[in-house]
């Protein structure tokens, strides 16, 4: 897989910290090793919005990338509930579904992004980079973001 | 069975193969089928409900499927191993969420539930009077069937325009 220049975080130069949540193990794993290639660390997985919600509390990642049909609790409500809890908190949702009505749902409750899936590392890579660095959480890097050899 | 409800399907899967196993894949038989369905390798199937109902199995070579795995991994994967159905869920959940969210765009409204493995060898039809339509798809490491069962629920469609309106 692609590496990607390390994204850090600016104020101690550590990896930034993600949380997934996906009912497919399967898709964590390919997510799990994007974030690898982008220099990242998985610190929490959930496979359904209520875990997502202790898991989010516990482990208070820099992001969250999150599915959005998933059994139990769906990620737009998972979502809402998150960010009503933790205003600040930073979620992608990464969806095959990806309708208007699904986007407009979810930003409006705070999601700050949205990627369709099959997920491109190199779309994923520019959104998550796009949304720390609004939010000054990682120094910015070259554009494109591969590493050079 | 209306074409242009399954047409989303079809050219859905066919980017999704394209993108993940990197060569063409190609439409080599097409089939009705009234009764059951026989699953022939790795499946998922996913069903949804609302003004359209129904139900998508895919049906995957397990070759193929490690293709895809190894593709989504980033690593050799063997058709034996035990991550295949999972891949073909995943596989699943990309092309029907693809195709339901043209068909959304189009303005039909309905639900998507989670995939679902299918572990038994004979799956039931999907409903009274609804007939499947099986797509095989030919790729460089195995066949992949699309079988589409569903309903449009016209009436269910007419409710809604006249609650709009008035």
């Amino acid at each position: 897989m692609k590496q990607f220049e390390a994204l850090t975080r600016k104020n101690d130069h550590q990896a930034v910290r993600y949380l997934v949540v996906d009912d497919s193990v399967f898709a964590r794993k390919s997510l799990a090793k994007m974030i690898e290639s982008f220099g990242g660390q998985v610190v929490g997985e959930a496979g359904d919005g209520c875990t997502a919600i202790t898991e989010y509390a516990r482990s208070k990642p820099d992001i969250v990338l999150m599915d959005i049909t998933m059994p139990q609790m769906e990620g737009i409500e998972a979502v809402e509930r998150i960010v009503h809890e933790h205003p600040d908190a930073r979620i992608v949702m990464v969806s095959s579904v990806g309708y208007q009505d699904n986007i407009l749902a979810a930003l409006q409750k705070g999601a700050r992004h949205f990627v369709q899936k099959p997920v491109k590392p190199d779309a994923l890579y520019e959104i998550i980079r796009y949304v720390l660095n609004d939010d000054g959480v990682t120094a910015p890097v070259g554009a494109g973001g591969e590493k050079s050899r | 069975m209306r074409m242009d409800l399954i047409q989303p399907f079809i050219g859905s899967l066919d980017a999704v193969l394209a993108e993940m196993m990197k060569a063409p894949a190609r439409i080599v038989d097409l089939t009705m089928e009234p009764e059951g369905y026989r699953r022939k390798g790795a499946a998922a199937s996913v069903v949804f409900r609302g003004q359209i109902e129904g139900r998508v199995v895919l049906d995957m070579d397990p070759g193929a499927a490690a293709q895809v795995a190894s593709f989504l991994t980033g690593g050799e994967v063997n058709p034996n191993e035990p991550m295949i159905p999972e891949t073909v869920c995943e596989l699943a959940n990309m092309v029907i969420g693809n195709a339901v969210t043209q068909l959304n765009d189009r303005g039909f409204q309905f639900k998507v539930f989670p995939p679902e493995i299918l572990t038994q060898e004979q799956c039931e039809a999907a409903g009274q009077d609804s007939e499947a339509t099986i797509l095989c798809f030919e790729t460089p490491n195995g066949n992949v069937h699309l079988n589409i069962s569903m309903q449009y629920h016209a009436r269910r469609s007419r409710e809604r325009s006249s609650v709009t309106v008035s």
